[in-house]
């Protein structure tokens, strides 16, 4: 009896053996997230002191004042806009960047630099490519609209890349045997396989530019974000709300619009 | 059976979409170039900004050659530690909000609509507003700081967290849970060792995702108060110190690139 408690007691002492070095990783985990904290200077009073004035923010941000509907309508309008150019632009320009970076098609000569483009266009958040075009060439809808471009060939390009990459080769052979020019080979041996993946990513990009274009006016690049910021600004939390409200129902209607062009497109 | 005319063979006339899908790709196509049509019509562009734009662009750069790297030990470096700081918390306290939103979201674990809905609602909501507004929310309520960015990339963090946590917790497999429920497992046990290693994989995937995209976001919200490397950014863009810009910059582009790096290797081991 003592001896198969001993064996039981074996068993379990291998089977639920204590996994020192995740323990490890969970200590030096919380290590961190304290070490962190402190590092940010967060305090609980401060967080007290927040919550009491957000509930007094809360408090006049209803109800929504909709009276300036002009300007919210003109501001919003504007985003479209913008969304809308820089969509375009920015899906045509990563057609040809994208297929200069497939690596199956494409020397290495020409994938590294259009990688590298790709890559530079990725890494940096659209707000911070506004900014610079802002300062560069001044306020307005046309820096919201280059830097949008910018990082809409940044996403499109690269997954646009990878979808060429994936493809069947054996069709583009077929068509390369009948004599056809490059063009003709892109145009009916790679596009049609790839024609519905780049629906995809033209409507999703659509819809990430819809969002991003009422956010390039904080920074002076035009559209509904710089009558956001001013709201803020001036603590008009009545009109703030009715800003959100509005931003939300758009990028809302975004979304079902895009959802339904990929149906149709399926 | 051998072809001798030019003639179309007879026989059914293939066509790959019915005429109503046709229709409606047409449509889209005419909707998109209206919309593009009316939208560089009515945008206000100043045209002489954009032949400009290429001179004011390399004018720019230029400015910015080379990058004051000095700038870097003394105040980039304080900054990008910080935007570090913020992202990272502000990934694990979105991911302590968001596993319970997610776990009601999920309707294998929660089999009340009403609850699923509104658990959903509040992921499509977190979603819905941007990192930049979130952070400005909360630099209104706790003052310019690290701790308003924090709490505004928890938040903006929740929806995409949750929604795909519950997700993959909707996909996992009832065979493990129904053998504990059969054992007469407890409601936390069921959860911890039935669905928890099923779903563990897509939980550190998304939690290294949303890290990723964090780190990129955090690097913004300086420019409305919120904390990190935007708000060095911000001061050097308004003196002019555009050498000072290139090496903030440089520092967040080195950054992300070593953060997408770092998430690719982690999940080549993990997952």
């Amino acid at each position: 009896m003592n001896k198969r408690q001993a064996e039981l007691d074996q068993i379990r002492a291998v089977a639920f053996a204590p996994d020192w070095r995740m323990r490890a990783v969970w200590l030096g985990f919380v290590a961190y997230v304290i070490y962190a904290t402190g590092q940010l200077n967060f305090t609980w009073e401060r967080f007290v002191v927040g919550l009491d004035r957000g509930a007094t923010f809360l408090g006049r941000m209803f109800p929504p004042e909709f009276k300036r509907w002009e300007l919210l309508a003109e501001g919003l309008l504007e985003s479209l806009q913008i969304a809308i150019i820089s969509s375009a632009v920015g899906i045509l320009l990563s057609l040809p960047i994208g297929l200069l970076a497939a690596r199956n098609l494409m020397p290495v000569a020409v994938t590294v630099p259009a990688r590298a483009f790709i890559a530079l266009a990725r890494s940096f958040h659209p707000i911070i490519i506004a900014i610079i075009f802002v300062k560069a060439i001044g306020f307005g809808p046309l820096a919201g609209i280059l830097a949008l471009i910018f990082a809409s060939i940044g996403f499109v390009a690269k997954l646009f890349a990878e979808a060429i990459e994936e493809i069947s080769l054996k069709q583009v052979e077929a068509v390369r045997a009948t004599g056809a020019s490059f063009m003709g080979v892109v145009i009916m041996g790679v596009l049609p396989q790839v024609f519905s993946r780049f629906i995809g990513f033209a409507t999703y990009q659509l819809d990430s530019n819809l969002r991003q274009s009422t956010m390039v006016g904080i920074v002076g690049g035009g559209g509904i974000g710089g009558t956001l910021f001013s709201a803020f600004r001036r603590f008009d939390y009545d009109f703030v709300c009715a800003i959100l409200i509005s931003i939300i129902a758009m990028i809302m209607i975004g979304e079902l619009i895009a959802s339904w062009l990929r149906k149709t497109f399926q | 059976m051998s072809v001798t005319t030019n003639s179309p063979p007879s026989g059914p006339n293939w066509q790959r979409f019915t005429p109503a899908q046709r229709l409606a790709r047409y449509a889209v196509y005419l909707v998109a170039v209206m919309a593009l049509v009316w939208s560089v019509r009515n945008v206000s562009i100043i045209p002489e900004f954009l032949y400009d734009a290429h001179n004011q662009m390399a004018d720019l750069l230029t400015r910015m050659w080379p990058p004051d790297l000095s700038y870097y030990p003394t105040t980039v470096h304080g900054a990008l530690i910080e935007t570090l700081h913020i992202a990272t918390l502000g990934t694990i306290l979105s991911i302590v909000m968001a596993v319970p939103i997610g776990l009601m979201a999920a309707r294998n674990i929660v089999p009340f609509r009403v609850v699923n809905e509104f658990a959903k609602l509040i992921l499509v909501a977190s979603r819905s507003v941007n990192s930049l507004v979130w952070a400005l929310l909360f630099v209104a309520i706790f003052g310019p700081g690290a701790l308003a960015g924090t709490i505004a990339i928890a938040f903006r963090s929740i929806g995409f967290v949750g929604k795909l946590f519950a997700e993959a917790v909707e996909e996992a497999s009832p065979g493990p849970v129904e053998a504990l429920t059969a054992a007469g497992a407890s409601w936390p046990a069921l959860l911890l060792k039935g669905y928890w290693p099923q779903v563990q994989p897509a939980f550190w995937s998304i939690a290294l995702f949303r890290w990723d995209i964090n780190v990129r976001e955090s690097a913004v919200l300086g420019l409305v108060g919120a904390g990190g490397i935007g708000l060095v950014l911000d001061t050097a863009m308004n003196f002019f110190q555009w050498t000072r810009v290139a090496t903030i910059l440089l520092a967040i582009f080195t950054v992300v690139v070593l953060a997408e790096i770092l998430v690719t290797q982690i999940r080549k081991r993990l997952i």
